[in-house]
């Protein structure tokens, strides 16, 4: 029998009887109905999946819902109408980030991460902060001028 | 109102950075049951029996014999089956569908499924196909006097490799069937490709058959044919379950055994005079189509028709071929045939620089087309041909030619290299196309209180067009372009206005709204819904005659130059990209930022084609096959490009845009390999050139 699994997601505490071994990308997509993080890949290459666990960028395809008990998951949903997002949201656009869109929500919280990290990265720390985001539309470079555009309007925020 | 180039926030944008814009996987279909594809083991075989075993109830089998219609995929040709269950062409070509409400029953069932096959005799080198899907042929002088009197004839063979798509969203679709009607929902560049195939599938008539593209999450050529192929399959699983059924592939299945670019092998073969002129060039290219003939007879085309790039040499001979592969059938890819050639002869005119003591450009420049030229097949560049501008805004920005010659001499551990590349893109479809076959329509519909929709079946899959498109028609109506609707199509409700395919969309379908706008805006009645319908005009042109290769093989040009530059590290082989600058001249940009997004992300894509992104078969199946294992770039791969656009207005074109996103790619390969030759002073016939490649160069010098 399966065991209460208690998981938090964007804030809001959520117990299930799915097996422990399911992916947590799959959890929030088939069970939550939370589609912001997609499947690029489905073995961490491509971070399309990417949330944000306990502070840190991880591939949610790669991560079992039985390990991330307790701990605190946040999805692009859960990033919408806090500042942090308004700002990212406005620098993508203005920067032309954004084509398909598919790799996006995790494009943000790779950026998101990382400014939480250092909130005034150079041009090489956000290379290095995005890298395991792959984007097939932009060249990267678009969204690299986004996140350090983001990242001065945005002083004082992460 | 403001100039159309200046840039606006996307309509898209906010739905796809918060998470909300629904993909296909991201929908959910009520009572949906999902499929998985059955694929064949053999390369070439025929196939004796399939032995099912018993299904559970509520799974079912979906197969050729439940095609009501003809169980062939409409693209080009009818040679592809829907369903091959009695003969397969290559490894992974899908056999049967397996439906059913859980995947984990569906994979089991697929385990235990065992097909017998008596196997034949497979073709994997191009070299050694003997049957071709198309082959064509133009000459333009008299190439063989041109070889008689030639004082020394240069001659070399290029490879150029696959390459992948690798868009971010994954193929999927889904088939529904309601009320006497069979939908199909999905990722996709052309729904009227679908919706025509889905109608031969069925037998059923047009208005039995509704299409829906659903947010496209890139496609650069990959979603072009191969939606026709899985939306044929869903549509016959739909109809015959009367649900709906979901069909969304694994990356692996999609890189293994979706279309990509065609590999190439092309024979270059110079002949000069005593003075050092090219007085001939003789061509021949094969491509490898693999074991279907999809859209390889255009491709081809178009990969002829840049054999001889940007210059004008007196006699060409000019010949290829797409041949038959027992591997899974290549198809479109940004740029469609002509990047394998432009890296090719942009190559060749390097190495022939190299034999007669002069630097590429100094050979290039003598060669350049110029206004009012004819064009290799007899047609004319009759806009302005501005390649001498822009070359010199590249040495603007790039210092090209001086640090071309300081970087050929330098010695040292990490040797610094620049290359450039000059090259061209035919906006449109090749030849005819858009007349005879394409007989684009659009409409715009006005309601009552004056709302204007755009009503076309071209697709935005990341390139724009939801923005630029209603940037044309707001310019017209002057009216905001957030108040302008374009949904994702449906079939149901829009017109077939073409694919998205070939760069044609902003001028071919762009002109057409714009027209389409004018008359709107002359002829507006307040209070009243008005639908203005434009139908496609061939431009007043050289007419192209298909035997002959002959003609006008595009209506306008758009133009490229680009320079890369590297720092190769002769002991390790790596390589590191330190500067890209390209000038293009696409027209005028409906738009600066979205026109920068082409930029940046097809120049990276030709990046990749050219430097990491290495795919090789081994017995008819592909070794490389995941985003592991198939290497695209990353953000630390790459520079910020520096571009600048040079105005060309085209009356072709809506407010004088020509087509712009094929040939962001195009240049970026051979500029690359001038950059590696300038470097390390080897001589590059192949591409990708990746680290081994180097290596080993290094090692025998």
């Amino acid at each position: 029998m399966n065991k209460t699994i208690t998981l938090k997601i964007n804030n809001k505490t959520i117990t299930t009887e799915e097996n422990s071994t399911k992916r947590l990308l799959d959890f929030l997509r088939e069970d939550m109905d939370i589609t912001g993080p997609k499947e690029g890949c489905g073995e961490g290459e491509c971070g399309a999946c990417a949330v944000i666990i306990d502070k840190e960028l991880v591939n949610s395809c790669l991560v079992t819902i039985g390990s991330v008990q307790e701990k605190e998951i946040t999805t692009v949903e859960g990033l919408r109408g806090t500042k942090q997002f308004d700002i990212l949201e406005k620098c993508f656009a203005e920067s032309g980030a954004v084509q398909c869109g598919f790799c996006t929500p995790g494009m943000i919280m790779a950026a998101h991460a990382l400014l939480s990290k250092i909130p005034k990265p150079t041009e090489s720390d956000v290379r290095e902060g995005i890298s395991g985001n792959l984007c097939r539309c932009t060249g990267y470079n678009m969204i690299i001028n986004g996140i350090l555009m983001a990242a001065k309007r945005g002083d004082g925020l992460w | 109102m403001d100039d159309i180039r200046k840039s606006v926030i996307k309509t898209d944008h906010k739905i796809k950075v918060d998470g909300s814009a629904k993909y296909i996987a991201d929908i959910k279909f009520k009572n949906s049951l999902h499929a998985k594809t059955l694929r064949s083991e053999k390369a070439k075989a025929m196939i004796k029996n399939i032995i099912i075993p018993e299904l559970k109830d509520g799974y079912y089998i979906v197969q050729g014999k439940d095609v009501p219609g003809l169980n062939k995929v409409k693209v080009i040709q009818n040679d592809m089956p829907i369903f091959s269950d009695t003969e397969v062409n290559y490894i992974g070509e899908p056999i049967l569908l397996v439906v059913g409400p859980e995947l984990k029953e569906i994979i089991e069932i697929l385990n235990e499924i065992k097909v017998e096959y008596e196997e034949d005799i497979p073709v994997f080198d191009m070299r050694e196909a003997k049957d071709a899907f198309a082959k064509y042929e133009y000459e333009k002088g008299n190439i063989k006097d041109a070889f008689k009197k030639a004082s020394r004839v240069i001659e070399e063979k290029f490879y150029t490799g696959y390459q992948e798509q690798a868009y971010l969203e994954i193929q999927g679709v889904v088939g529904s069937y309601e009320d006497g009607k069979t939908s199909v929902y999905g990722s996709m560049q052309c729904p009227y490709y679908v919706k025509n195939a889905v109608i031969q599938a069925l037998g059923c008539s047009e208005d039995e058959v509704r299409i829906v593209q659903t947010t496209t999450g890139g496609g650069f050529g990959g979603k072009e044919d191969y939606p026709s192929l899985i939306g044929s399959q869903v549509a016959v699983a739909a109809y015959k379950l009367k649900k709906p059924v979901r069909l969304i592939l694994e990356r692996i299945e999609d890189m293994s055994y979706s279309t990509k670019r065609h590999p190439a092998l092309l024979k270059y073969k110079s002949a000069l005079d005593e003075h050092d002129n090219i007085i001939g060039m003789d061509v021949d290219i094969t491509l490898d189509g693999g074991a279907y003939a999809t859209l390889s007879s255009v491709v081809l085309q178009r990969s002829l028709l840049c054999a001889i790039g940007v210059y004008n040499i007196p006699n060409i001979k000019v010949n290829g071929k797409v041949v038959k592969t027992n591997t899974p059938p290549n198809g479109a890819f940004r740029g469609f045939g002509g990047p394998q050639s432009t890296f090719a002869i942009e190559t060749h005119m390097a190495h022939v620089a190299n034999e007669i003591k002069c630097t590429p450009l100094e050979l290039k420049n003598k060669y350049f087309v110029k206004t009012g030229d004819n064009t290799s097949t007899g047609g004319k560049f009759s806009y302005d041909v501005k390649l001498e501008e822009m070359i010199e805004k590249a040495e603007e920005i790039s210092d090209f030619s001086d640090k071309y010659k300081k970087y050929s001499n330098e010695k040292g551990i990490i040797k610094k290299g620049i290359g450039m590349s000059i090259f061209l893109h035919g906006c449109g479809f090749t030849g005819s196309g858009e007349r005879d076959f394409i007989k684009a329509k659009v409409k715009l519909l006005k309601s009552k209180d004056g709302i204007v929709e755009i009503l076309v079946a071209n697709t935005d899959m990341g390139q724009g067009l939801h923005t630029t498109f209603k940037k044309i028609v707001a310019k017209v109506l002057d009216k905001n372009y957030e108040d302008i609707i374009y949904k994702n199509p449906d079939t149901d409700r829009v017109p077939d206005s073409g694919p998205t395919a070939a760069s044609r969309s902003i001028m071919v379908v762009g002109k057409l709204l714009e027209r389409a706008a004018l008359r709107l805006k002359e002829n507006w009645i307040e209070r009243q819904e008005q639908i203005i319908e434009e139908n496609y005009k061939h431009p007043d042109l050289i007419p192209w005659d298909i035997e002959k290769f002959n003609g006008d093989a595009y209506p306008s040009y758009s133009w490229g130059v680009n320079v890369v530059e590297v720092e190769v590290n002769t002991i390790t082989a790596s390589t590191q990209v330190t500067g890209i600058y390209s000038v293009f001249d696409i027209g005028i940009p409906i738009d600066e930022t979205i026109m920068e997004g082409q930029i940046q992300g097809g120049v990276i894509q030709g990046l990749g084609y050219a430097s990491c992104e290495n795919m090789e078969r081994k017995d008819g199946r592909l070794k490389q096959h995941s985003i592991t294992d198939y290497i695209i770039p990353t953000s630390k791969d790459v520079v910020n490009i520096k571009n600048v656009l040079v105005d060309n207005p085209c009356d072709l074109g809506p407010f004088g845009a020509k087509g712009a996103g094929e040939l962001t790619l195009v240049g970026t390969a051979p500029a690359y390999a001038d950059a590696i030759e300038n470097a390390l002073g080897v001589k590059v016939n192949k591409i990708p050139i990746t680290p081994e490649w180097i290596m080993e160069a290094i090692v025998n010098e």
